[in-house]
């Protein structure tokens, strides 16, 4: 029954002491909305990019042209080698009739051309599709091999240019993203740090009167949980609305559908949950590093 | 088995001063024990490593049987628990009552609420405060204040009460009123009272047991009613 108590007594303390300190518990909450504000943007960001580098990625794909004249047979003896290398996620066939009715439909002059022509000029073909976009390389390579093959494309040069320039962008926005939950992180907790600090004599009188380091951490603990979650209250409406308004008014899209956006829902509501943890653990944990000052421990 | 029983102790602070050495001390239950001293002669020293704020270098601080320097940190609050403490500057959180304060003590070892109450307003009563109950520390005198702290110590009923020159703040004639209240204390409750001071004039007049230091070490040890201080 004790633990129970001093934990019931620890909540209590924790929500007077919040109202008690009104002024050092707004600043703490300000610091902590400022601070998860930049957190939720770099997080939209970095979301968007890696949703708009990872469409643009599974639009890559090696086109393997069969040579003319092959039969069914090899044909289909050829897609069941491919499937068979590793890191194959789908393989797709396309006729040489398929290819000719896409190609009509590209331009007048070609629908024209492609119907004077008595025979189909263009090659039975498959559309190979890679788990990992820098396996387009050997995956190509190794196809080549096979026979009955003409050729394996995936547009060298310009497919490794994106995959390394899509690789540093990945990078740098999540490194922000740490970055910028560490410096949340310290400057939570310095702000708690303040707090406690105008609280050192309360401290002293538990710990002279009795009290055991648990039940004097804990209602700082519990103060810094719920400072965290009412600090970040204020970014996470500012996501949930900002986000849902700028998609809506954006389209769902930016630079003229070039770059499409990642849909509101599920993501603001992951957002929103990452902000809460990260606001009360940080929180907890700023406090608890904070009230450890003051404890001979 | 002695109450208190300190053997051999030496006390180096990490900056090299050393302000007890060689202290060779036995208290008795229910004793009351004034422990006097110029500054800097280790009184202080003493009581911190009474209540187990500063650990002794070398040597052994026996209380009740509890080793208190072998104490570790986080195990101190069993020793505090069972003695009281009072403070020259009284200690007292600003923005609590009277009783809030007193309760303070007991809510932080985790007594039942119900429990409290009788407690506080007893404790209240043995120093005279009952009627106070409800102000705050500023609406009352040095006095009050320093009586709101006794209360505080002795409302868990420790078997020891360590006073840090409680009567260094308050005038001689509040002074009394507080020596009268921690010999009602002593005689009343049988609690053992271990007292530094420098007020010679108190010493003089209560007739206890005078513990003298000089420069860390123990000059003058004086039974019951044998001590007179010098005139200065």
């Amino acid at each position: 029954m004790k633990p129970f108590r001093i934990i019931v007594r620890s909540i209590r303390d924790s929500f007077k002491s919040v109202f008690r300190n009104f002024s050092l518990s707004m600043a703490s909450v300000i610091c902590t909305t400022i601070t998860l504000i930049l957190v939720a943007l770099a997080i939209i960001v970095t979301v968007n990019v890696n949703h708009v580098t990872k469409s643009m990625e599974e639009e890559l794909t090696v086109v393997v042209y069969v040579k003319k004249g092959t039969a069914d047979e090899q044909i289909n003896n050829i897609e069941s080698k491919i499937k068979r290398i590793d890191g194959i996620k789908d393989v797709v066939y396309k006729s040489k009739e398929e290819w000719r009715l896409e190609m009509k439909g590209y331009s007048e002059t070609l629908e024209v051309t492609l119907d004077y022509l008595d025979n189909n000029p263009l090659l039975d073909s498959f559309i190979v599709t890679v788990l990992d976009v820098k396996d387009l390389a050997p995956t190509a390579k190794e196809i080549r091999t096979i026979e009955g093959v003409q050729s394996a494309n995936y547009g060298e040069g310009m497919v490794e240019e994106i995959i390394s320039v899509f690789t540093v962008i990945k990078n740098v926005t999540f490194a922000i993203v740490i970055a910028l939950v560490v410096v949340t992180a310290f400057l939570i907790s310095n702000t708690i740090k303040l707090t406690i600090f105008s609280r050192r004599s309360e401290i002293e009188i538990m710990r002279l009167v009795g009290s055991s380091n648990t039940s004097i951490k804990l209602p700082f603990i519990i103060e810094g949980f719920l400072l965290g979650i009412v600090g970040s209250l204020i970014p996470i409406i500012a996501v949930v609305y900002g986000y849902i308004i700028a998609y809506e008014k954006l389209g769902g899209s930016l630079s003229f559908g070039v770059i499409e956006l990642v849909k509101p829902m599920p993501f603001i509501l992951y957002t929103s949950l990452i902000l809460v943890i990260i606001g009360s653990v940080v929180g907890m944990f700023g406090s608890a590093r904070a009230v450890r000052k003051y404890l001979k421990i | 088995m002695k109450f208190i029983r300190i053997k051999n102790c030496y006390k180096v602070y990490k900056n090299g001063v050393a302000a007890v050495a060689d202290l060779t001390l036995d208290i008795d239950k229910g004793e009351f024990v004034f422990v006097i001293g110029a500054s800097g002669s280790g009184k202080s020293t003493l009581i911190k490593m009474l209540y187990r704020e500063e650990k002794p270098t070398k040597g052994v601080v026996e209380i009740g049987g509890i080793n208190v320097g072998k104490l570790r940190n986080r195990t101190v609050y069993k020793l505090r628990r069972k003695l009281g403490i009072v403070f020259q500057d009284f200690k007292l959180l600003p923005k609590l009552t009277v009783y809030e304060n007193v309760a303070f003590a007991l809510e932080c070892i985790g007594m039942k609420g119900k429990d409290i109450r009788p407690k506080v307003i007893k404790a209240l009563e043995h120093v005279g405060l009952k009627d106070k109950t409800r102000s705050f520390p500023n609406e009352l005198s040095g006095g009050e204040q320093q009586r709101v702290c006794i209360a505080r110590a002795i409302v868990n009923n420790p078997k020891l009460l360590i006073c840090d020159e409680p009567t260094g703040n308050l005038d001689p004639k509040t002074s009394k009123e507080i020596m009268n209240v921690l010999d009602t204390i002593n005689k009343d409750l049988g609690t053992t009272i271990i007292m530094a001071t420098h007020d010679k004039e108190i010493v003089n007049r209560m007739k206890k047991r005078v513990i003298v230091l000089d420069n860390g070490v123990l000059a003058e040890d004086h039974a019951i009613g044998t001590y007179k201080a010098k005139e200065s």
